[in-house]
């Protein structure tokens, strides 16, 4: 952090001003104390079950034995075709909406209201969409298919505001600079606004990715939940989500296996925003003051 | 408002009729008629909120980009109609260049900032265009400066270094037009005389129109000036002359008050 502090020593201190820097340092300590905890659980619970076995094999006795390989392979699967939909899709929605539309009135207004709604709606109603659409209505069945293209419906909203606002804070001069040099709206979007816009779009893909992983009510209802290995898309399968709630909630002296699990999760989010910052750093535009 | 007759013999790079700009409903400059002399350096000036930088717009069209934007009347680019159905805005934009008050290059590698434009306009060539790139950088006085990074963030440049990028980016299209807003307002003393400088130097080389605020600069460098007021809050062209006769000896009272600094 740049300029004054308030916590400087340069400031005087009343008695309210200690009350006031025990109370914030109380609510960080709380704050880095709840995930330290969390943290320190899911590693010592997980770390003992979790080895290369159990990344590779299959599940036995409902995931109390073996590992979790079809699990880890539906959940990527279904994580692909989210993102292979979401992306393209928001993106093209983000770019209309703050390169073309109107927010003020007319469609501009109304697909950032729905989607301001869509965002708050609950996963559960997102998987009854999802089955009934899908499943029933596209005739694809529970399947990875049906469950990744519910949860990019899900993804959607939040990816396209992200993605939308990152363009937004995008300098009105570019865009001047770009039109006074005679640029093309292509080569403006994608030399300038897209390239520059890159941070913000990571960031929504990043929340996106980081909603999807975490969902299990929406995908019951869409990818179904055996644990065999998946052989093509419209085959169910189980995401790691699911199978965690599945061994901490139904299966008797599944706990340790739900643990380990869960750190596979944690470590899967972890591997994403980390690329997720790297690419930013190498493909984005530098920002840098004047 | 006066108009002086023997500004120019050659054609004129602009000239505008009855040119009107709106917001809106709202007038940001009402009837303008301005000959602006090929190859000399024009200069707008006039307070704040008269239409100076509006009417620089029309000039490149930039006001088709702004929402709710309307221009009425005639201009005419080397007689050219510039709201005629044969006329590309792209192609009118690469001959009229244009520099803003703010430097704004983008933010990518200096050569990346001189490259997109020449891409753009279909300049495949590679030699060609590390040619045109050198050359604008030396015409603004650059070159020796970032010849060896050139592959740096424009952005890492100084405000001065980032504003004479910015005329180098405009200068690669070959212009035979550059409009300045401004070009010197946002950049600290040292760094707006080289511009300024600079700018100078474009004269018979180059037409410009240039707005600004500082009088002494368009005394300075300015061959016309043309000066602005708000009459009943529209813009509206008061005086247009030679620059010495509208500081010197302005026909109207307004421009008289003005330059003196007894008003605006």
């Amino acid at each position: 952090m740049n300029g004054a502090n308030l916590y400087a020593s340069g400031f005087g201190r009343t008695r309210g001003d200690v009350l006031l820097s025990g109370a914030v340092y109380a609510a960080v300590a709380a704050v880095v104390g709840l995930s330290g905890w969390l943290l320190y659980d899911l590693l010592s619970h997980g770390l003992g079950p979790l080895s290369m076995t159990f990344l590779t094999a299959e599940v036995e006795a409902s995931g109390r034995a073996g590992g979790i390989a079809p699990i880890l392979l539906s959940t990527l699967l279904i994580l692909t075709v989210c993102l292979l939909s979401a992306v393209p899709l928001g993106l093209a929605s983000a770019i209309w909406l703050s390169e073309y539309a109107d927010l003020s009135r007319g469609l501009g207004r109304a697909v950032h209201h729905s989607l301001d709604v869509l965002a708050g709606v609950p996963s559960i109603v997102f998987g009854l969409f999802g089955n009934a659409f899908f499943c029933v209505y596209l005739g694809l069945g529970f399947s990875i298919l049906s469950g990744g293209l519910t949860l990019a419906c899900m993804v959607l909203p939040i990816f396209i505001r992200e993605a939308e606002e990152g363009l937004r804070a995008v300098p009105q001069s570019y865009r001047l600079s770009a039109a006074a040099l005679g640029f093309s709206q292509t080569r403006t979007l994608f030399s300038i606004l897209l390239p520059a816009a890159l941070p913000g779009i990571l960031v929504g893909l990043v929340l996106g990715v980081g909603r999807a992983l975490a969902e299990t009510a929406a995908l019951i209802f869409t990818s179904g939940y055996v644990t065999r290995t998946p052989e093509s898309l419209l085959d169910s399968g189980r995401s790691l989500s699911i199978h965690i709630y599945d061994l901490s909630m139904n299966v008797p002296g599944g706990e340790a296996n739900a643990y380990a699990s869960a750190l596979v999760l944690v470590a899967l989010l972890v591997v994403i925003n980390t690329t997720a910052s790297w690419a930013s750093a190498r493909f984005g535009l530098v920002r840098r003051a004047i | 408002m006066t108009t002086v007759g023997d500004l120019a013999q050659a054609p004129p790079a602009f000239s505008t009729e009855g040119l009107s700009c709106y917001y809106g409903e709202k007038p940001a400059f009402l009837d303008v008629d301005l000959e602006v002399a090929t190859g000399e350096i024009t200069a707008l000036i006039g307070p704040s909120g008269c239409g100076k930088t509006s009417f620089l717009n029309t000039l490149n069209r930039l006001t088709d980009l702004i929402a709710g934007c309307r221009v009425e009347g005639r201009i005419r680019l080397f007689g050219r109609d510039l709201h005629g159905l044969d006329v590309n805005p792209v192609e009118l934009r690469r001959q009229v260049g244009m520099i803003f008050q703010r430097p704004s290059p983008f933010p990518l590698s200096i050569r990346r900032n001189l490259e997109l434009p020449l891409r753009e306009h279909g300049v495949k060539d590679r030699q060609e265009r590390e040619s045109r790139l050198e050359q604008a950088l030396r015409e603004v006085g650059l070159w020796r400066e970032v010849k060896d990074r050139l592959s740096a963030p424009a952005l890492d440049l100084s405000g001065g270094q980032q504003q004479r990028l910015c005329i180098a980016r405009a200068l690669v299209l070959r212009p035979e037009v550059i409009l300045f807003d401004e070009p010197c307002s946002a950049l600290d003393p040292l760094s707006s005389g080289v511009v300024e400088d600079l700018i100078a130097s474009f004269r018979g080389r180059y037409t410009v129109v240039i707005v600004t605020h500082n009088l002494a600069q368009a005394r300075r460098i300015a061959d016309t000036t043309a000066f602005f007021w708000m009459v009943d809050g529209v813009g509206r062209l008061i005086e247009h002359a030679k620059t010495e006769i509208l500081f010197q000896n302005p026909r109207n009272p307004l421009t008289r008050s003005y330059v003196d600094g007894a008003r605006g």
